[in-house]
């Protein structure tokens, strides 16, 4: 007898991914060797052009103290793509561990978990977030504390539902016949199984980060000057609106980019965790 | 001889998946006549529900139909979706294997039984809360006037595919495809369920196909016998002939590996391997690569229908190297 | 070594849920239910759903905590044993499942399945265990390159080997099958029996044959108990009971259950009604409701289980005139 090979799909990557994984590898590029891609150092003064519109000398145009914007968005790439991996990644482990381990034994600490995830789920993240900074004060490092205290809330939830999907499945039942231990069952049988949504959600969510952490710099909470971020800098050219639309439209899409490329690889890893069950 | 009420001839379906052609029905032939339970048996993959789907036209594109399906002989492949709508529903329906996804389960079974009077006959509203009841009570449901307000969770799984047969009937349709009826039920229900349909179709001289994998049900309740294998009817015969000396390998196999009529705890003949795929390449007899009675000629070229007795066809080229008859189980 | 390897008596369970009407009931899973089960012996379970026959495989290995009643395995109290010593009644006492999708660890290869299943229980020393995960690959005939592939690798029978394989890794006396043929195809189904039966007689394995198929139970089995909400109805030497039932439950059963003699399609149909609700047993006998032999008692007072002569017993008045009941035998 043969072993019959059950129609495998070619593991063909999809163009979400692609993309999705292009913009990301393109953007920790530039967040690594940022003085190699800008054209200029983003914190030089030019008096001679300052708020010059685009042209071939500054693609992007230039500030109010004639900073090249295009160097500036660049530069930005390191503290926004820092932002989406330093906030998030704590939520990631601690609410995955919490949720799982909750999921698999329940009781008391089920309903704990819960109840605190109805209270965060309640209020509206910013409006948390900026509290807890209000707290804390201003800066990178607080915003990561900020974000981290409210979002590992989120990981846990999911990983909680993941795990009580996974463990009414009769090989986590017969894993537990074969004798096995809780630890064993929980981490080399049920959460290899559970971690696909996971990974994904955490893609979605780092875009989120960005988001939060752009519009926390806008507000003059998150990164400080003379740190570039991309809502730092939407801020800077929040009075020249009307008279050079370049300061802010441009970080605007640096934004947008970042999170589409985020989210077309939380979908595409996500189609790929499917097609290899 | 009476005339056929359903002829198919050289229906082939495709279903397309991934960029991939799969041929789930292989260009088969048969006929039903009027009155008669023809049983369509096959394992999974065979093509056998595909084949229902197919004479119903519920294939969607991409996938295709392909052939000729003779309604009372009119060709009904092909036709306008409306002038479809009233051969099927009307006079071709159909019931699943799976009752509680197959009703709706916001509407009372009353209401469901109703909506399908109203919509294929021209009966008055209390008519049809009449007939509803005639029909609960027509399928053996008790007490049929005062389930009519139930919901179908409030039913058992007998109970509720015997409402989908009664949903069924509400058109007085001259054919009824039945798709796996009895497998999600148990061993009495399933009993009691095939001696519903018998009944039906001997009552209502209504015709039946009734696709299942239990060649018991088959032997029980049919009249008649085709037997699918990768997308191709294999053998057809009448229910006594079949099961007294089937002319086909695969169906000698599959009677032989029924543990029925055996010594207790000894080993049961099988088919060894696996069907093929579908997609997967064939060149000869699809069962070459499983048979016990393979010979050369069989390992080349598209099998043909052949006669071997009477209203008994097979694609087998073997036949003649089968043994003679089974011993009776 | 005594051959009385498994002993339950008296297992109950219920489970908490609600009623038709939204109230909280409690479904009365096992009723009671006692068999013996020896070395190298198959005890068939049939019953329909409903009957309680997957929660009592579930309670034997104790992934369902019963409420009540004893299981004694090999001479100990199984019910008591915790740590080392209920790791090591795991191990001996195995499950097969039912659905070979959901049974396998989608992630892990056929060797690590099997390699932490030897592992867990230190069976091999590290560098034997390849040669025993060859022997187990050979044990249930697959070949031995499935051990580098994945469960979707496979098809449904050759999954139900794996599932085989690796309850046989940790060595067990005695496995637990429920439904294992049932998702099963026709021609696929007679494979897993075959190789089933041959494994016992090599292994000498005890094995509680579970299903809602007669006809497999009745070829496969030594012994027989018939399940009816939540009870043993009947039960006896699988010739006997199938060959004679005595309990009408048994009797509509095997009526009811298709043969492939076309002959008999003009008959009756085996037995008139549905199961009754499991959360509002009726009083008396739980079958009395679709029996044709019904008489007043049945409806008010249960039936034991009688002994219909030494090895076989019925729950039903008309086995009455029989020895007492004997079913419970003491072990030697």
């Amino acid at each position: 007898m043969t072993v019959d090979t059950v129609d495998r799909r070619p593991n063909r990557l999809q163009p979400p991914l692609i993309f999705g994984t292009a913009i990301l590898t393109l953007m920790l590029i530039t967040a690594l060797l940022p003085q190699f891609v800008a054209p200029y150092d983003p914190t030089r003064f030019d008096y001679h052009a300052t708020l010059a519109p685009p042209s071939l000398a500054h693609l992007f145009g230039t500030d109010m103290y004639g900073r090249d914007i295009l160097s500036r968005i660049l530069w930005a790439t390191r503290i926004d793509l820092q932002i989406a991996v330093f906030s998030t990644v704590g939520p990631v482990i601690v609410g995955t561990l919490i949720g799982t381990l909750v999921g698999y034994y329940g009781g008391f600490a089920d309903i704990v978990l819960n109840r605190l995830v109805d209270v965060v789920v309640t209020f509206p993240f910013l409006v948390l977030v900026i509290g807890i900074i209000a707290i804390l004060g201003p800066g990178l490092t607080n915003l990561y504390i900020a974000i981290g205290l409210v979002d590992w809330v989120f990981f846990a939830r999911l990983a909680r539902a993941e795990i009580l999907v996974q463990r009414r499945l009769d090989y986590a039942h017969a894993a537990r016949g074969l004798g096995y231990g809780p630890a064993r069952i929980i981490f080399r049988h049920l959460l290899p199984n559970a971690i696909g949504p996971i990974i994904t959600y955490w893609m979605t969510d780092m875009a989120l980060a960005i988001l939060l952490g752009s519009s926390l710099g806008y507000l003059g909470l998150g990164a400080q000057p003379p740190l570039a971020e991309w809502g730092a800098l939407i801020a800077d050219g929040k009075n020249f609106m009307a008279t050079a639309w370049w300061i802010t439209v441009f970080p605007g899409i640096a934004i947008v980019v970042a999170g589409f490329g985020f989210s077309l690889a939380g979908d595409g890893v996500a189609d790929l965790l499917r097609r290899r069950e | 001889m009476t005339e056929n009420l359903l002829e198919v001839h050289g229906l082939r379906t495709e279903y397309r998946s991934d960029g991939r052609r799969f041929t789930a029905v292989d260009g088969i032939d048969f006929t039903v006549g009027p009155g008669e339970i023809l049983g369509l048996v096959g394992e999974s993959g065979s093509g056998k529900s595909a084949t229902l789907r197919s004479i119903l036209g519920l294939i969607k594109p991409p996938g295709r139909v392909e052939g000729r399906i003779l309604w009372r002989g009119r060709d009904i492949h092909g036709l306008a979706p409306s002038a479809l709508q009233r051969v099927r529903g009307a006079e071709i329906a159909m019931i699943f294997q799976d009752p509680m996804t197959a009703l709706n389960p916001v509407l009372t079974v009353g209401q469901q039984i109703r909506e399908s009077l109203a919509a294929h006959t021209d009966l008055s509203a209390s008519d049809r809360q009449r007939r509803a009841i005639e029909l609960l009570d027509l399928v053996g449901i008790p007490a049929a006037a005062s389930r009519l307000d139930d919901y179908p969770y409030q039913f058992s799984g007998g109970i509720r595919q015997r409402a989908m047969i009664a949903i069924a009937l509400a058109a007085k349709p001259a054919l009824l495809l039945a798709d796996e009826p009895t497998t999600a039920l148990d061993v009495t229900i399933q009993d009691q369920i095939i001696k519903l349909i018998q009944r039906l179709a001997a009552e209502l001289r209504m015709s039946v196909i009734l696709v299942t994998h239990d060649l018991g049900v088959v032997a029980e309740s049919c009249d008649r016998v085709a037997v699918m294998y990768a997308g191709r009817i294999v053998e057809t015969a009448p229910v006594a002939t079949l099961f007294r000396s089937p002319r086909h390998a695969y169906t000698l196999g599959l009677l032989q590996s029924m543990p029925v009529g055996r010594s207790p705890r000894t080993p049961l003949p099988f088919i060894p391997g696996a069907p093929p795929r579908p997609g997967d390449s064939l060149n000869g007899c699809a069962f070459a690569a499983r048979c016990a009675f393979v010979g050369d000629e069989c390992r080349h070229g598209r099998p043909e229908t052949r006669h071997v007795g009477l209203d008994h066809m097979t694609l087998c080229r073997r036949a003649e190297a089968l043994p003679a008859a089974l011993e009776p189980a | 070594m005594t051959k009385r390897l498994l002993e339950v008596a008296d297992l109950t369970k219920g489970f908490v849920t609600r009623g038709a009407d939204g109230r909280i009931a409690q479904l009365k899973a096992l009723r009671g239910v006692s068999f013996t089960l020896d070395r190298g012996e198959t005890l068939g379970i049939v019953g329909e759903s409903g009957s309680g026959k997957s929660t009592l495989a579930r309670s034997v290995v104790r992934l369902i905590e019963p409420d009540g009643g004893s299981i004694r395995f090999d001479g100990t109290d199984a019910r008591r044993l915790s740590g080392r010593e209920r790791s090591q009644f795991n191990r001996r006492v195995q499950m097969v499942f039912q659905d070979p999708y959901s049974s396998l660890n989608p992630r892990m290869t056929v060797r690590a399945a099997l390699a932490e299943a030897i592992g867990v229980h230190r069976l091999r020393p590290p560098a034997a265990v390849d040669g025993r995960i060859a022997e187990l690959l050979d044990l249930v005939q697959l070949p031995q390159e499935a051990a580098e592939r994945y469960p979707r690798d496979f098809s449904g029978g050759q999954r139900q080997r794996i599932g085989i394989a690796r309850a046989l890794a940790v060595e067990p006396d005695c496995l637990i099958a429920d439904e294992i043929v049932s998702a099963l195809d026709l021609s696929i189904q007679a494979q897993i029996i075959n190789l089933l039966l041959e494994l016992q007689a090599r292994l000498d394995l005890a094995i509680l044959f579970i299903s809602h198929d007669l006809r497999i139970v009745r070829h496969i089995s030594h012994r027989v108990g018939v399940m009816y909400l939540g009870e043993i109805v009947e039960t006896g030497g699988a010739e006997q009971v199938f060959a004679d039932p005595r309990h009408p439950y048994t009797q509509a059963l095997i009526a009811a259950a298709p043969t492939l003699d076309p002959g008999r399609r003009g008959r009756q149909e085996a037995v008139h009604g549905e199961l009754p609700s499991p959360i509002d047993l009726p009083a008396g006998c739980s079958f009395a409701s679709r029996c044709v032999h019904v008489m007043e008692r049945c409806l008010t007072m249960p039936p034991a289980l009688l002994s219909v002569d030494r090895t076989r017993a019925a729950r039903c008045y008309l086995t009455e005139n029989a020895a007492p009941p004997a079913l419970r035998e003491k072990s030697p």
